[in-house]
């Protein structure tokens, strides 16, 4: 086990450095905009320009600069790990990714919690159903909410709920996050985001669950549970469910990393100051630092996931072993 | 003498499908008398498993239509409740199936699943019930049997997984244990081993058995009593002894012949059943074995023959439309080494005449 979790994590750092090899050769040595001139401002003069591009080595080979980013990366020059400085406000890319941290944090955790706790009644039920009301018009929904783009259902929630703009005021809106004070102030303001965010989500993971279980209730041991003469409660939960919902322990894991390097679209409707947020703006704005460093932690999040669920399948399915 | 454990009486099972009506199990009767053995044999498709899961009430579905009368122990089965029929399960009735890995539950420790099974009868601790899961799988000659009650299913081999499904079955001491094909997915050298233990065991336990099997052979030795199944009906009936000395339907005949003898000169063919058993939708009119039948004659396409018993012997019932003396006949020549299809024209016109 732990010579597995050291091979992994091996592949995870190889895995980081390609990815950031990627990205900078994407945003840095394709054709796209002048770093230097977007540092400089509106209408800078050609001195202005060249001054930066004096100040930031931007006239230096391309792989000198990709290892001046590697530095930032690591810890092992002077100025420590910060992941350059955005072009926008010319300050350390890495705090700022922290300090916006725990909303997507936040944002995430809620909706997952609430996803799971609506998709596993729901599609369990429907998987025992098959074909009743409740598993029609439930599975209706979930196409529908399948369907639904992120930044379609956010604003109609908005047209709905905003308390300021909202037909029916109730819940706090868009840009209520950051104002907000206290735990359950910040988790008032999370309610119609998380609602959003974990729709769709709840309708994907209620399908899923829905055809495991249909799929694990025709298996042999399903057939022995009620031949032992168990409650088919007891058959349903304990020896099918049990079963069906160990695959989407990796459907989870995936997601959740998914999310934590930013639900940009949920957070831009709500103007939640996450990652997805700051990726948003700059990727708006071209702020090519900023963008390196959140796709970075985004893909670090996936990969660290992924490994964390792997290990995690050691204990909840006692077939495998590493 | 006392009324028998288990009585099946014209019990149909038929399910509604998009392809048409299926008829399962088309109107059987048989009974099992407390510590005895009846062997239900056929090819699959029969009706076999769904007979004895129909006694078990696994079949009940929205779309199963199930008729007839099974009484175990003096209760009607068929017309329990649902909860009724669960209380039997497991605890008065007891089944084990074809593959026991897919059987057992892969994520639940052996020793837990049979604890499992005894604390859904029984009003007992865990501990008290965990000894008797050890004690059960020690019992079915699982050696170190306190150590590998922790092991998942997973870690058994198949004759010992197939053992744990044993262990698991008569830890509540059932009066009737039904045994799906419980050889059929094991390696040859394991499943005489798995017979002889399910024969130990019910005698030490009382229990009478149904061995349901595609393979004469399985139950050769342990059946008092064999019924062939073929589309759905008993086409035969009676004591072990005589389905293998004197058997009287071509059908049993094509299963004997198709199974290897120690008895048989070496070099001997084994001879197949000609084509396939029919569907279930589409039965073919009269005699339903009459397609593949050698002995076959015009009127068998039309009459549809029924379960009689046999010149001399009540207990042995046949599905035949050919005499008994004719279908002696035929028998010994068969036994002789006169192929099926040579005897078609002497005896089978003699016997028309």
């Amino acid at each position: 086990m732990a010579a597995y979790i050291v091979r992994r994590l091996a592949w995870v750092i190889v895995l980081l450095f390609v990815i950031t090899l990627i990205t900078f050769t994407i945003f840095t040595v394709l054709p796209a905009a002048d770093p230097a001139a977007l540092r400089a401002g509106r209408q800078p003069s050609p001195e202005l320009i060249e001054s930066i591009r004096q100040q930031f080595g931007l006239d230096d080979p391309k792989p000198i600069q990709f290892l001046r980013y590697i530095q930032d990366i690591l810890p092992f020059d002077n100025d420590g790990v910060n992941f350059g400085f955005s072009v926008q406000s010319n300050t350390e890319v890495l705090p700022q990714i922290l300090d916006r941290l725990p909303a997507t944090i936040f944002l995430t955790a809620g909706a997952v919690v609430l996803w799971l706790c609506i998709a596993i009644p729901i599609g369990t039920i429907s998987a025992v159903r098959t074909g009743s009301l409740l598993d029609r018009v439930t599975m209706g929904l979930a196409l529908i909410a399948i369907s639904a783009p992120v930044y379609f259902l956010g604003l109609v929630a908005l047209f709905l709920f905003d308390e300021d703009i909202g037909r029916f005021p109730l819940l706090p809106g868009s840009g209520a996050y950051q104002d907000a004070q206290g735990f359950f102030g910040k988790a008032g303001a999370l309610i119609m985001p998380w609602c959003v965010l974990a729709a769709a989500f709840a309708a994907i993971y209620a399908r899923f669950l829905r055809g495991n279980l249909i799929d694990t209730m025709q298996e042999d041991y399903i057939r022995t549970a009620r031949a032992k003469g168990l409650p088919e409660r007891t058959v349903i939960l304990r020896h099918g469910v049990r079963a069906a919902i160990t695959p989407i322990v990796t459907l989870l894991g995936l997601d959740i990393g998914i999310l934590l390097g930013g639900a940009i679209l949920t957070e831009t409707v709500f103007n939640i100051q996450g990652i997805g947020r700051f990726a948003y703006d700059a990727i708006v704005r071209f702020d090519l630092p900023v963008i390196q460093g959140t796709v970075l932690f985004g893909a670090f999040f996936i990969v660290m996931m992924s490994l964390f669920v792997d290990i995690l399948y050691a204990f909840i399915d006692p077939r495998v072993r590493y | 003498m006392a009324a028998p454990l288990l009585e099946v009486s014209d019990l149909r099972v038929h399910f509604e499908t998009e392809d048409g009506l299926v008829k399962a199990v088309d109107g059987i009767s048989y009974t099992v008398d407390r510590g005895e053995t009846l062997g239900i044999v056929g090819e699959s498709g029969s009706g076999k498993s769904v007979s004895s899961l129909t006694v078990m009430g696994l079949t009940r579905a929205r779309n199963a239509k199930i008729s007839g009368t099974v009484r175990f122990d003096g209760r009607d089965l068929l017309a329990a409740s649902d909860d009724d029929l669960r209380q039997v399960r497991g605890n008065e009735i007891a089944m084990i199936f074809q593959d026991p890995l897919s059987s057992l539950h892969p994520f639940y420790k052996v020793g837990d699943q049979i604890v499992e099974a005894i604390r859904s009868h029984k009003d007992v601790s865990k501990a008290q019930a965990y000894d008797r899961a050890v004690e059960m799988l020690g019992l079915v000659g699982i050696p170190e049997p306190r150590n590998r009650a922790g092991a998942y299913p997973h870690e058994f081999s198949g004759g010992m997984r197939q053992r744990a499904m044993i262990a698991m079955a008569l830890a509540n001491d059932p009066k009737l244990l039904i045994a799906d094909e419980p050889t059929t997915a094991l390696d040859v050298t394991v499943q005489a081993q798995i017979l002889e233990l399910i024969e130990r065991l019910q005698s030490e336990f009382d229990t009478a058995v149904v061995v349901i099997t595609h393979d004469l052979g399985v139950v050769a030795e342990m059946a008092d009593e064999i019924a062939v199944m073929y589309a759905g009906r008993i086409v035969e009936e009676g004591a072990a002894d005589t389905i293998f000395n004197a058997p009287e339907h071509p059908y049993t005949w094509g299963l004997l012949s198709s199974i290897p003898r120690m008895d048989a000169p070496r070099g001997d063919e084994l001879v197949p059943i000609q084509g396939r058993p029919p569907s279930l939708i589409h039965l073919p009119g009269g005699c339903s074995f009459h397609p593949r039948c050698p002995y076959v004659r015009d009127a068998h396409r039309r009459i549809d023959p029924e379960l009689q018993p046999v010149d001399g012997d009540p207990r042995h019932e046949v599905a035949c439309l050919l005499s008994s003396g004719t279908r002696r006949k035929l028998w010994a020549e068969l036994e002789a080494g006169v192929k099926p299809a040579d005897a078609r024209r002497d005896v089978i016109e003699e016997g028309a005449a």
